[in-house]
């Protein structure tokens, strides 16, 4: 084992350098050369620099483990491994990154609060998913968890002047950090059972344990609550309505996509290779914090009238049906889960992005109401809005069906009959609260006339988004593919 | 290409013609509307022209893949069965293109888009072969119906469109889990292979997975149908639907739920759909006579006729129940039945309404009066409705009658009171309608039939009479496509063989004598 930082290292690590390094130069640029506000495209253009080198790094080495033929690439002894399992959640997060920031420019400007640190911020928590999605080894991930989150915090109180914004940044910090207190307590237990802190170790260590050892127990629960919390599942969920509610749209929208993928991969990866050997322990509380997951996540959104905390009990629900795969567990399980946190990045973007354009000086742009008879004043925006709610909901033939029929199908195919038979009632509550929104913005008659705020850059995400909403429905067979590709470990 | 794929691309492709007119030339809008639609329908009689009754198999078959894995399959294909619906679905299109000529005003784009793309969907769970493609069409159907009926409709329309919507959502989430459960025993989703498989015995389910998958389906068609006591989404969905929507809802939608009954349940599960076939038809029955008395005492046309869509519907679900060749044949060619006179009966309820805006019977009477021709076609569709001989309800409900009569007297009997009473409401209905004095707005409003309104109605009027009289144009595909459903329901077919007590085949040998 080299001592030193190698050419591989380098290659593995270039996506993170990159995002990190640009972070920086967008915070440091702001200050010494772009001090004027009407220099602040530059920045843009700085962001999207930094993403698209990312972006290559991961192109690269996407390209080398095809051309290899090799699944995996580990880096700096193990700490860092690349696979197709880091690649697909890369991409996922860099198409999250690159949407928010082309919506941002104008909503920040929008909200008065456009300072350049929100872009720095943006790609050092992108940062930190890379570390998520590619770390092998206890303090990694954790190091890139606790990057991520401190970027959220902040970003959740950008608005200053905002009460609610600031309430909710407070409230996040608060449980966050507890919720990071008890996940790494489980690490160190689990370091403790190991005596290293590499993901294989650990799992060697307790492969050689009884499942329902009461050391392997604390360790489970604790780690468990930690990532429970972090993906908002029931009982660890309060955060997030308040949360979504306060935090600006556009951050919302990439809280409620990027932090919940990254926390995803975090948690397949610690569930699936030290905990596997556990997988009859933590199977029935998973199961159990499943359902209650899509109990509360789906009755508490038929009474919202917020369409931000609506989206916020959804994406708690949507979190519920993720479970599902992995309690499911089987490699249709495992896929399912990959393509629906791709198509929920997708789709739950997509409807933010509605939102986002409904915020102008004058309007908050958050009540159901303020939706009303949308379709008269903008169609296409109405169209594209109905077309991500049907996906959300799962209604063919938009690409959430596709979702929760992986879903589904895993659950059926490993007996978890009762589950499946939830799950599938649910999609009826669900389809309830989501029609809400459709009523209001086709059925009702126009409420509000004044235009709405849209840019360049959030009618290009709105297609994009729309365009693969409908497309990964429609023809699904590349992008289950690049889920079965990501698979191969 | 074959003709079929035509038939559900076409109308695809007139959704997309229909967006690219600017939405203030509604006049360019419903023609096109009504050139697609009529193009459709030309092509689908093709469909008729060259299918061919003696091949046993599945006509005019594309079988191609769409998802790798697991192996979802674009594989479409009629037989006697889906070819009348498929042409059912594409001859009342045009026909709710006509009536909505005139009676919808706003937001003409939209509405003509909407029924253009339903259309393919609708044929779509005709024909499809795959159950996961059935189950997409059977939803993408939906969708449009609920903008139809919540865009365009009366007062109430958005809880009605609600409803209407969540009834069917609730019943076909749980479709979609037995299918899928399906698709883990048989490893396929494709139904003929799935079919085969159960006739070779290579598929077999326990008797409680069986009830547990046949219930799964049930429940998704019968509220479709729907079956008494799920049917109550149904008056509020009419009557707050747009001409158009109560037509396609009444004709065409309704037959999804029947259709799925006949070309799913009953081969897929014939043990299970026997074991519950005398439940199930004790509920069609009260359907039946439920559906007719509630019919008689509605003030509301609108709600007359969809509560006797109820009661018609019964005699379709029965004569599938039945498992006879008579009651099937009897239940299908009901189903098209259904699909013309009622259809024709909520196209002429429209047309009152467009001229005395009032769907309430009190505000009528005397209508014959200023509009004799009118009169007379409400009045053959009337007596087509309640069963007389020579028009073509006559023919389903003898048939179901008959074969229900072989396997239960006593539903026979308890059915045809059902015709008696729909007697009752028509004719009621008729009376104070079309008779007696006409009060001053009828006379002032009520004009007789334009030369639209002609040729929207003149079709199925003609339908009317051509089912009664000539049968056989229609019923050898049905039979023949009925005969092969049957022979499926009476394989692996769990036999019980008792023992009778010596005595009790004495005495039945005694009374034989």
């Amino acid at each position: 084992m080299s001592q030193y930082y190698t050419t591989t290292d380098h290659f593995v690590l270039v996506p993170a350098l990159m995002l990190a390094l640009f972070g920086c130069a967008v915070l440091l640029f702001e200050v010494l050369v772009f001090p004027h506000p009407r220099q602040r495209k530059w920045l843009l253009l700085f962001v999207l620099l930094g993403l698209a080198f990312a972006g290559a790094g991961v192109w690269r080495q996407q390209n080398f483990l095809a051309s290899q033929g090799i699944e995996e690439l580990t880096a700096f002894g193990g700490t860092l491994t690349v696979d197709g399992f880091a690649i697909f959640f890369n991409w996922i997060f860099l198409a999250a990154s690159l949407i928010v920031t082309l919506i941002s420019y104008r909503y920040l400007e929008v909200e008065g609060e456009h300072h350049g640190e929100y872009y720095g911020l943006i790609l050092l928590a992108n940062c930190g998913m890379f570390f998520l999605a590619t770390g092998t080894d206890l303090i990694t991930l954790f190091i890139g968890l606790e990057l991520m989150a401190l970027c959220f915090y902040i970003l959740v109180g950008f608005l200053r002047e905002d009460r609610r914004s600031n309430e909710a940044a407070l409230k996040y910090l608060l449980l966050g950090a507890f919720s990071s207190g008890f996940l790494v307590y489980g690490f160190s237990v689990l370091y403790g059972l190991a005596g290293s802190t590499k993901l294989r170790a650990v799992a060697d260590a307790l492969a050689s344990r009884e499942p329902w050892d009461p050391v392997v127990f604390l360790a489970l629960a604790t780690t468990a609550v930690g990532l429970l919390f972090k993906i908002s599942a029931v009982p660890f969920h309060m955060w997030a309505p308040d949360a979504y509610e306060g935090a600006p749209t556009t951050v919302t929208a990439y809280l409620s996509v990027g932090s919940k993928a990254a926390s995803f991969a975090l948690l397949l990866r610690v569930f699936l290779m030290p905990l596997g050997a556990a997988r009859e322990v933590w199977e029935p509380l998973l199961a159990a914090v499943a359902v209650a997951t899509m109990t509360v996540g789906n009755l508490a959104a038929v009474t919202q009238t917020n369409i931000k905390r609506l989206l916020a009990y959804s994406s708690i629900s949507h979190a519920g049906y993720i479970l599902l795969g992995l309690i499911a567990g089987n490699e249709t399980g495992i896929k399912g889960v990959l393509v629906y946190i791709l198509v929920y990045t997708f789709m739950n973007l997509g409807a933010f992005l509605v939102v986002v354009a409904l915020r102008r000086k004058d309007l908050l742009g958050e009540d159901l109401d303020d939706l009303a008879g949308l379709v008269y004043k903008s169609p296409g925006y109405a169209i594209l809005m109905l077309i991500f709610l049907l996906s959300l909901a799962g209604i063919p033939p938009t690409a959430g069906f596709i979702a929760k029929y992986y879903i589904f199908l895993a659950l059926i195919e490993t007996r978890h009959y009762v589950l499946a038979v939830i799950g599938t009632l649910y999609v009826a509550v669900a389809i309830y609260y989501y029609f809400r929104i459709v009523r209001s913005m086709f059925l009702a008659p126009l409420a509000d006339t004044g235009p709405l705020t849209t840019s360049f850059g959030l009618r290009l995400a709105l297609v994009v988004t729309g365009v693969l909403t409908l497309g990964i429905g429609i023809y699904p067979e590349p992008f289950l593919g690049f889920a079965q590709t990501s698979l191969a470990r | 290409m074959t003709l079929l794929n035509l038939c559900l691309a076409l109308p695809v492709a007139g959704f997309l013609l229909i967006l690219a007119i600017p939405k203030e030339n509604h006049r360019a809008i419903r023609t096109a509307a009504l050139a697609v639609s009529l193009l459709v329908f030309g092509l689908s009689l093709g469909l008729a022209v060259r299918f061919d009754t003696s091949l046993p198999a599945y006509q005019f078959v594309t079988n191609v893949p769409w998802i790798a894995s697991p192996a979802i399959r674009y594989h479409v294909g009629i037989d006697g069965l889906s070819l009348w619906l498929v042409i059912l679905s594409t001859l009342l299109t045009p026909v709710g293109v006509l009536v909505s000529w005139r009676y919808i005003d706003r937001r003409v784009k939209e509405f003509y888009a909407l029924l253009i793309l339903m259309e393919s969907g609708l044929i779509g769970v005709f024909v499809a072969l795959d159950l996961f493609l059935f189950y997409v069409f059977w939803e993408v159907s939906l969708i449009p119906m609920y903008f139809l009926i919540g865009v365009w409709g009366h007062e109430r329309r958005i809880y009605a469109a609600v409803k209407f919507f969540l009834f069917t959502m609730a019943g076909s989430v749980l479709m979609l889990a037995a299918i899928i459960y399906l698709y883990t025993q048989a490893a396929t989703f494709d139904y003929p292979a799935i079919l085969s498989l159960v006739a070779e015995g290579r598929l077999r389910f326990s008797p409680l997975e069986e009830t547990l998958l046949f219930l799964g389906f049930f429940l998704a068609f019968a509220i479709k149908v729907p079956l008494f006591p799920l049917h109550t989404w149904l008056p509020d969905a009419h009557v707050e639907a747009p001409t158009a929507g109560s037509v396609i809802l009444a004709s065409v939608m309704l037959k999804m739920g029947t259709y799925g009954l006949l070309r799913f349940s009953l081969p897929l599960f014939p043990s299970a759909s026997r074991e519950h076939a005398p439940w199930i038809a004790v509920l069609a029955i009260i359907g039946i006579i439920y559906g007719a008395l509630v019919a008689m005492v509605q003030p509301n046309m609108k709600k007359l006729v969809a509560y006797s869509s109820v009661s018609h519907l019964g005699f379709v679900v029965l004569g599938i129940f039945s498992f006879t060749q008579l009651g099937l044949d009897g239940a299908v060619y009901q189903m098209l039945n259904h699909g013309i006179s009622t259809g024709a009966l909520f196209v002429l309820v429209g047309f009152l309404y467009e001229r005395r805006h009032s769907l309430e019977i009190a505000d009528y009477g005397g209508v014959a009066t200023p509009a004799p021709n009118l009169a007379v076609v409400f009045m053959i569709t009337t007596l087509a409705s309640i069963g007389l001989p020579v028009l073509n309800n006559f023919v389903g409900e003898y048939l179901v009658l008959q074969g229900t009569a072989q396997v239960n007297f006593r539903w026979t009997v308890f059915a045809a009171i059902g015709i008696i009473l729909s007697a009752c409401y028509m004719l009621w209905l008729y009376q104070r309608a079309f008779f007696g004095a006409a009060p001053e707005p009828v006379r002032a409003h009520v004009h007789d039939l334009s030369p639209r309104e002609w040729s929207a109605i003149l079709p199925l009027v003609v339908l009317m009479v051509w089912m009664g009289t000539a049968t056989q144009t229609f019923l050898p595909p049905i039979g023949a496509a009925n005969a092969r459903i049957l022979e499926h329901t009476r394989q692996n077919v769990e036999f019980h063989v008792k023992q009778r007590p010596p005595g009790a085949a004495s005495a039945e040998v005694a009374r034989a004598r």
